[in-house]
């Protein structure tokens, strides 16, 4: 199949107000061509806004969104050339399954054996062959997200947007899918925007995550930078599980229950402050002691409990000053085997590069 | 273990599961009873307003004048142009109402269910609020509105917009208004509902796929309405087929149905077999269209409101 070249997206300055709530807040975004983004936000933080102003069934206040160098924010939906797939897939249920993805090929003047053809082909995409004559309320859930792709792409858009398509399916069928999404996007090369508020499937599928809350963009940046160096505590709350203690300045270093910390020298600038805490990223350290490492914060604890959960186990500790903390670890019989009983002490090992400040500021 | 035991097992432990079973069975049946029992009142009012009036006639359509057995008011159906002419208008008043309610009745419809909440529930109102007035004074209304120097004709002589009184009333015309009028909340209500329900996504969807909004209306909304439709447009129908009131004021003796043709059957020369057996075949006319109709259109898809 030959495909049109995917388009860059420049959103700039979009604000979208109800009464006195501004959903989208001089929102400004690049999404580059070809790129898999995702909007990740809790509910009503503006992500489904902002799709559906790019979709063009909201219309703005104000602001200027661009496909490649076409303005298009006042240009009609129909003729915006964007692909979707809708939250409830919206499946016209009046039409099988072959005339569904049909239509917007008819929309567009194909007929025939082409029509025949590539619907046939958009079906073999998302495995449904033979699928054609069925009717919509005979698919499983999966199914129908599959048709729903299926008709989305079938007419090779320049842009697919996905409104949470995956929330409807059970946990093992949507992981299947989020992968499938993601390598049936690098297959077609087109420039998809993914809305969603699984933090994990947002980790899982995207080149670039956008954190939204309260219509303004949080943080635009991969799924590691976004989940090792959130830019605020909003964003290190949504994303992953961690733990915030309050840490204190003293000239240049840096403490935090009455230990000095090792800080990377690039994130000091806040006051007051807090640690975030990773629970995965928190060693246990050998009961015994010694010269801790050099690149290593050690935290003293007190065991209080330990949380089996089959592949892994939480460890809940208290520090010194009566602050819980967490750690995780895989849950092998040596790990298991060295956690010291509650009540005991424990050291908790921290690598300089994963201490990291935020201001304290939520 | 011997198998003497095995049995002795087995039934130590039926035991119990037997009473259980018929304990089971009873309360089924009690529950049956109960629910027979609270709608026996319903139902003997259905039988004694309904059914037995509705088989009353039907004996009665098949008594000669003199009381015997006897074909001959179908006979007479038959032999008579008059009965003949009372079925084609008929059928053609109702059809002409039924279509000039599809075509008043759906845009009001759409517009409705385009509106906001609050807008569409005041508006709903203004098409409920004929029900609170009395079908009959609703039609001298019309008769007032219509005839020769009524306020329709009057207004359009004094504004010069014709010379000639126009023929408002008192024939077919004057009919098919009223009829419309009344008939009109019956489609656009089931319509409505059917309108309402469906998903403002799927139009969003047909819009995204690259349908313009004319290309959206007619191969996604029209088609999912058509269920509203079909329903309103049948109930219209039927009502239509045995409507007296408004042929009888407004059609001024030019427009007999057939409810009309009992009428007169009875009240002019008091024979309540020839209205009986007029009634009989309008009502398996009617069995027969509802009989076609489902067939064609699985009625009980459109009445239920499924999918």
């Amino acid at each position: 199949m030959t495909r049109r070249a995917a388009v860059p997206i420049t959103v700039r300055a979009l604000r979208k107000t109800y009464g006195t709530v501004r959903a989208l807040d001089d929102v400004d975004l690049d999404v580059r061509s070809g790129e898999f983004l995702t909007l990740l936000g809790p509910s009503g933080s503006g992500k489904t806004t902002l799709l559906m102003v790019l979709a063009g069934f909201i219309r703005p206040d104000q602001g200027s969104l661009k496909f490649g160098d076409d303005e298009v924010v006042r240009l009609a939906p129909h003729k915006r050339d964007i692909g979707m797939v809708f939250q409830n897939y919206a499946l016209f249920p009046h039409m099988d399954v072959a005339a569904n993805i049909a239509y917007p090929l008819k929309l567009r003047g194909v007929s025939g054996t082409e029509l025949e053809q590539r619907v046939a082909a958009a079906l073999a995409t998302v495995q449904l062959e033979g699928y054609g004559p069925r009717r919509i309320d005979q698919l499983s859930g999966g199914q129908r997200q599959r048709v729903a792709l299926a008709r989305a792409i079938v007419f090779e858009p320049r842009i697919v947007l996905m409104d949470e398509p995956l929330s409807a399916l059970d946990k093992q069928l949507r992981e299947r899918m989020q992968i499938e999404l993601r390598q049936l996007h690098d297959k077609l090369g087109t420039t998809t925007i993914y809305v969603t508020h699984d933090q994990r499937e947002a980790l899982t599928m995207s080149d670039r995550i956008a954190v939204i809350n309260g219509g303004r963009i949080m943080q635009l940046d991969t799924p590691r930078a976004i989940y090792d160096q959130p830019a605020n505590r909003f964003v290190a709350e949504f994303i992953g599980e961690s733990t915030f203690l309050p840490v204190q300045r003293d000239g240049q270093t840096w403490h935090c229950a009455g230990q000095r910390l090792q800080v990377a020298s690039a994130n000091v600038p806040f006051e007051p402050a807090v640690l975030m805490l990773r629970p995965e990223r928190l060693r246990i350290l050998n009961a015994a002691g010694g010269e801790p490492e050099a690149d290593l914060n050690v935290l003293s604890a007190r065991v209080a409990a330990v949380i089996y959960q089959g592949d892994s186990f939480l460890l809940q500790a208290t520090l010194a000053d009566g602050s819980a903390i967490q750690a995780r670890g895989i849950a092998s019989r040596d790990a298991l085997a060295a956690i010291p009983p509650p009540g005991e002490p424990v050291r908790l090992g921290l690598s300089v590069a994963d201490t990291v400040l935020l201001a304290d500021a939520a | 273990m011997p198998a003497p035991a095995v049995a002795r097992a087995r039934a130590q432990v039926a035991g119990p599961n037997d009473r259980n079973t018929a304990g089971l069975r009873r309360d089924s049946l009690f529950e049956r009873v109960a629910l027979a029992t609270l709608s026996a009142p319903a139902l003997l009012l259905v039988l004694i307003t309904m059914v037995a009036p509705v088989a009353w006639l039907f004996a009665l359509s098949f008594l000669g004048d003199d009381g015997s057995l006897s074909l001959e008011h179908y006979r007479r159906m038959i032999e008579q142009p008059s009965y003949g002419r009372t079925f084609v208008t008929t059928f053609k008043v109702s059809l002409l109402t039924t279509g000039l309610c599809i075509l008043a009745g759906y845009p009001l419809a759409y517009v409705l269910s385009q509106l906001p909440g609050r807008a569409a529930n005041l508006c709903l109102i203004a098409v409920l609020l004929p029900f609170w007035t009395s079908l009959l004074v609703r039609t001298y209304a019309w008769l007032v509105l219509l005839q020769r120097k009524g306020l329709i004709n009057t207004w359009g002589l004094q504004l010069g917009w014709w010379d000639e009184p126009l023929a408002l009333v008192h024939n077919l015309t004057g009919t098919l208004i009223g009829m419309v009028h009344i008939m009109l909340p019956f489609l656009v209500l089931p319509l409505l509902g059917a309108m309402r329900a469906i998903d403002k996504d799927y139009l969003n969807a047909a819009a995204n796929l690259g349908a313009s909004p004319t290309r959206a209306f007619w191969s996604v909304f029209f088609p999912l309405s058509m269920p509203g439709l079909l329903a309103g447009t049948l109930i219209v129908f039927i009502l239509c087929l045995g409507f007296y009131v408004t042929p009888a004021v407004l059609g001024g003796g030019k427009v007999i149905m057939v409810s009309n043709h009992i009428a007169n059957d009875i009240e002019l020369f008091f024979n309540w077999g020839a209205a009986s057996a007029l009634g009989v075949v309008l009502l398996v006319l009617t069995l027969l269209f509802l009989g076609l109709a489902s067939k064609l259109l699985r009625l009980e898809k459109v009445l239920g409101g499924g999918h």
